[in-house]
């Protein structure tokens, strides 16, 4: 009905469509509904759930990385004054002990043996989280170390041992060695013989640090015992329904008693797409029959969900004389470390994604996960094409260079639009507006030189690499320049049934109608309950919008990654609104539909609470429609199908929709310290229609941030000798302050695509591809140095590394 | 052992602390003030800030033995605090700061959304809200408290005096750009209301 330009039965020209007069709707900068409670502190998070008469619940976790588990000796720990349970594997209550996202390898305590550096291996309930702690110190238990696989060649070595024997996963037909998860080559064209019409051929092998999500809120929760032998469980998750299909087998429950209620999440970034203490809770508050809260530390955080993947990227591109790619060849090694998590998917994505937002016919694509005894590595924000992305555009530059042509020109030269076949042979067939977008972060004009002068001939050392450190004025400083473009897949990808729920009720209340939203979406920070309450406003002509909260009392939103929400159960909410709004006016038609002819004939609309024609005239108000009845539907809502990636071509229509951001950073480089100072980061995104431009936006600078700083400082380091994490903390894993971040300009572009809803893009992950190697691209600029690993450590800057 | 503090201005005993008990502890699971946040419970990421006799502290670094006898406040008590501090032309206490009207600096926000409506915030509260400051959350309160004692002792602030006071506090959301935005519209605002 929406968009209608059919003249009314009074024959004026129309002009009203859906939505268009109601305040607060879609296109609205309006606020986070939950947004006082956030700055007022009364927000709940999953670590903030009390309940009288709680016990705290604490983990014990393996101090090695690999190895067989000789004894495990309780005794001392359960003698403790205040302590109430404590369980290892022997107390497990059902059949099934082991969980996962799509490969249930992923023991719930460790059985027999541990296979990475802080597994879970004992359970504690006590009465005060201290003496849960030093009650879990009192577990002892004797390791007999195994030895470590850490890398591609240790784990495809002949004499490899396995990480997991016995696999029965779909991935092991196909997969070379048990030590590799899953395997996606991708092959189209004939990448040898494009090879020989290149005039230059340029090879390159990169190396992408393990990244943390570190979001501020830990993993917590509170698990409740009923009386019907379930459990009621609050807690901090990316996907409700997902942990439900975990826990329940574990806990030997049908799924409906485990009742599952979102509480605040302190950030996600695809960290909290696994389970970390979800099933230890609830283990803990069945056994006790008392509340259980989980709280954990940062560094136990460190070691309680999965990281993005650490990997390796061997890329060979050609190209001709007049700056054409040829062709592209590349492996990319990605580390799953002990368990699969999400690994499969992101092997995907690298695989799909490997060539960038460039065209390219002929490719030769492998990407691997290994199975290793390093951390488990899954989800986090850009998902495989982070990594990809790192390596392509480090090689774009070495191409332009190598043929003397401008680096953003070489690019654009080679960039793909509408209509460009990827590499899986999929048409793009919505904007990819990739040129235009790079040409919108060069034309800026560049900040001024030298910012940090003041009078005098003195500096102002804050605008300074090192800052107040004072280690320079200005001595050795250097400026560079760099630029980046990325794709990001929106949604779940090959052939995923990636569908979400919305249950919207619309009453009258007061003398006003008010319309609830109930959908099982998990709030995340990301803006998500605002843009359902505004989706709800244009669709149903109300002002007053109540968000429900999240719960498994209604079916499944999918996950809150992959850039998906805003598209996916912003899409179903809108459905349900859709099919709500018939609804009310078939009541009005039935009630009212004898006194004026409009009922019959015209496009009907609900603006500002009416009922009203296309053309504007009033019928009645929703109020006296509805009066004491209430309009309520739940449906679930579905965008267009996806097929898996053939398993050796790669070929298949894998993927729904694409992101694309650009980047263009400055940077200053002490260059006898190495000390890099980010002086702007600007970005340029396409993202289909803006529901909410300031969400928009804050989004697009949080994700470049992230991007930020994987490039100059955040990396989890592993030994290479024992597999044991050396920097669980925020003092020696460091995320970027707000002295480390510079201004982020953003430029939006609102293409449409016109498969989705509203014609909107998922917007969330792609500025965190493409700000890494855009740094990356401005440090070497400044410095000349190749640099070919992320993060970059002032010893690479220096030769001292 | 028992704490005797004052917490938003209201006196307050805490039994039965252990020793080792932080100050954030004790305001979180004995006091009902789970407004300070424990993002890292090691002095890194700011997100317990909370003031202490008028200096802003992670909370979670402070024995809460240490706190007998003084004063703190939280993200809970901002408002008032803000309050206080415009009424009585000083910080909170009366002690300390510069004059503000509170009454002129509160802005009401249009219908269009819940948000803002019936509470009565401080200045800094609205403005994080307003200028898009706020996604996850978790880094606000401390944000606020520290946001809150930059502009009592600074009302105008350059972009490099908020990096400096506010380079304790992490947030992993935003970049920070909507809380440079935040920290200048309060600063603007209290400006214009002066």
């Amino acid at each position: 009905m929406a968009g209608t330009t059919a003249p009314s039965p009074a024959g004026v020209p129309t002009n009203v469509t859906q939505g268009s007069q109601t305040k607060g709707g879609i296109g609205e900068s309006t606020l986070r509904p939950d947004g006082t409670l956030k700055v007022t502190g009364e927000f709940a998070y999953s670590s903030d759930m009390w309940h009288e008469d709680m016990l705290w619940g604490q983990t014990l976790r393996s101090t090695v990385a690999h190895a067989e588990i000789v004894s495990i000796d309780t005794s001392e720990a359960l003698a403790m004054a205040g302590v109430y349970a404590v369980l290892t594997y022997d107390d497990l209550p059902a059949e099934v002990k082991n969980y996962g996202l799509e490969i249930q390898d992923t023991p719930v305590l460790a059985h027999g043996k541990v296979r990475h550096h802080g597994e879970p291996v004992a359970l504690v309930a006590a009465d005060h989280p201290e003496t849960a702690r030093r009650a879990a110190a009192k577990i002892k238990i004797e390791y007999k170390e195994l030895p470590l696989i850490t890398d591609e060649a240790s784990a495809t070595a002949p004499d490899a041992v396995l990480v997991h024997e016995g696999r029965d996963d779909h991935h092991i037909g196909h997969v070379p060695h048990p030590n590799i998860v899953h395997r996606q080559p991708i092959i189209r064209g004939d990448a040898d013989e494009a090879a020989k019409k290149a005039d230059v051929i340029v090879k390159g092998e990169y190396t992408f640090g393990m990244q943390d999500q570190a979001f501020l809120g830990p993993e917590s929760g509170l698990a409740v015992p009923g009386e019907d032998g379930g459990v009621d469980l609050y807690v901090a998750t990316q996907w409700l329904h997902s942990d439900l299909k975990q826990i329940a087998p574990v806990l030997g429950l049908p799924e409906e008693k485990v009742r599952m209620t979102l509480s605040g999440v302190g950030g996600a970034f695809g960290g909290r797409e696994d389970i970390s203490m979800q099933i230890h809770a609830c283990l803990l508050a069945l056994r006790t029959g008392k509340p259980v809260k989980i709280v954990y530390n940062r560094f136990e955080s460190f070691f309680g969900h999965v990281h993005r993947h650490p990997a390796k990227l061997y890329y060979e591109h050609g190209a001709t004389k007049d700056g054409k790619l040829t062709h592209m060849k590349c492996k990319i090694v990605l580390d799953g470390g002990a368990y699969a998590s999400a690994s499969p998917a992101v092997v995907g994505n690298a695989s799909s994604l490997s060539v960038g937002p460039y065209v390219v016919d002929d490719v030769d694509i492998e990407a691997i996960a290994l199975y290793t005894n390093n951390p488990p590595c899954g989800a986090m924000r850009g998902f495989g094409a982070v990594q990809a992305c790192f390596a392509y555009e480090a090689q774009m530059d070495k191409l332009a260079d190598k043929l003397g042509l401008d680096r953003v020109e070489f690019r654009q030269l080679n960039a793909m639009e509408q209509g460009t076949i990827m590499p899986t042979g999929q048409p793009v067939d919505s904007p990819a507006p990739v040129a235009e977008i790079l040409r919108r972060v060069k034309s800026r004009p560049l900040p001024p030189e030298r910012q940090w002068e003041v009078a005098d001939g003195d500096a102002d050392v804050r605008e300074l690499p090192g800052g107040l450190s004072n280690t320079t004025h200005g001595e050795g400083v250097v400026r560079g320049v760099g630029y980046a473009v990325g794709i990001k897949n929106v949604g779940f990808s090959e052939g995923f049934d990636d569908y979400s729920t919305a249950k919207v009720r619309i009453e009258v209340i007061n003398g006003e109608p008010v319309a609830t939203v109930h959908t099982a979406m998990a709030e995340v920070g990301q803006g998500g309950v605002t843009v359902h309450a505004q989706i709800a406003r244009t669709e149903l002509g109300v002002q007053q919008v109540t968000i429900h909260p999240a719960d498994t009392q209604v079916g499944s939103a999918g996950s809150t990654s992959a850039s998906r929400q805003t598209y996916v159960t912003g899409g179903a909410v809108k459905n349900s609104c859709e099919l709500v709004r018939e609804k009310v006016l078939e009541i009005g038609r039935r009630k009212f539909g004898s006194y004026h002819p409009a009922w019959a004939t015209a496009e009907l609309l609900l603006e500002g609470g009416k009922v009203v024609t296309d053309g504007g005239e009033v019928l009645t108000t929703i109020a006296e429609v509805l009066e004491d009845e209430a309009v309520e539907i739940e449906a679930e809502w579905r965008h267009r199908p996806t097929d898996a990636f053939d398993l050796v071509t790669g070929q298949g229509n894998g993927h729904v929709q694409y992101s694309f951001a650009a980047h263009r950073a400055v940077v200053e480089v002490d260059t006898e310290l190495g000390l890099v100072k980010v002086i702007e980061l600007s970005c340029a995104q396409d993202v289909g229609k803006a529901l909410n431009p300031l969400s928009v936006v804050g989004q697009i600078q949080g994700g470049t941030t992230q991007g930020l700083g994987v490039a100059v400082m955040e990396e989890i380091i592993v030994d290479p000798k024992t597999a044991k994490v050396r920097n669980p903390s925020f003092t020696d894993y460091l995320i970027p302050t707000i002295l480390d971040t510079p201004t982020i300009p953003v430029d939006v572009l609102e293409l449409a695509d016109d498969h989705a809803p509203y014609g909107l893009r998922g917007i969330g992950e792609a500025p965190t591809l493409s700000s890494t190697p855009a740094v990356l691209a401005a440090i070497r600029n400044a410095t000349g140095l190749e640099l070919n690993k992320t993060p970059v450590r002032p010893e690479h800057l220096t030769g001292t590394s | 052992m028992r704490v005797n503090f004052t917490v938003n201005g209201r006196e307050q005993q805490a039994d039965d602390v252990w020793e080792g008990e932080s100050l954030l502890y004790v305001l979180r699971e004995r006091m009902g003030l789970p407004g300070s946040k424990n993002a890292c419970e090691q002095g890194e990421c700011g997100s317990c800030t909370v003031r202490l006799d008028g200096v802003p502290v992670c909370s979670c670094l402070v024995a809460a033995g240490q706190v007998e006898g003084r004063d703190v406040v939280t993200v809970e008590g901002l408002a008032d605090y803000a309050k206080q501090r415009a009424e009585h032309g000083g910080c909170g206490t009366g002690a300390c700061g510069t004059s503000l009207d509170a009454a002129k600096q509160w802005e009401a926000r249009p219908a269009d959304s819940q948000t803002g409506e019936g509470t009565q915030l401080s200045p800094i509260q609205q403005a994080f809200i307003d200028a898009g400051a706020v996604q996850c959350g978790f880094c606000t309160p401390g944000l606020l408290v520290a946001a809150d004692e930059l502009l009592e002792r600074n009302s105008e602030p350059s972009d490099a005096d908020i990096r400096e006071a506010l380079s304790g506090n992490l947030c992993r959301c935003t970049g920070y750009e909507k809380i440079l935005d935040a920290v200048r519209l309060a600063a603007a605002r209290e400006g214009e209301a002066v």
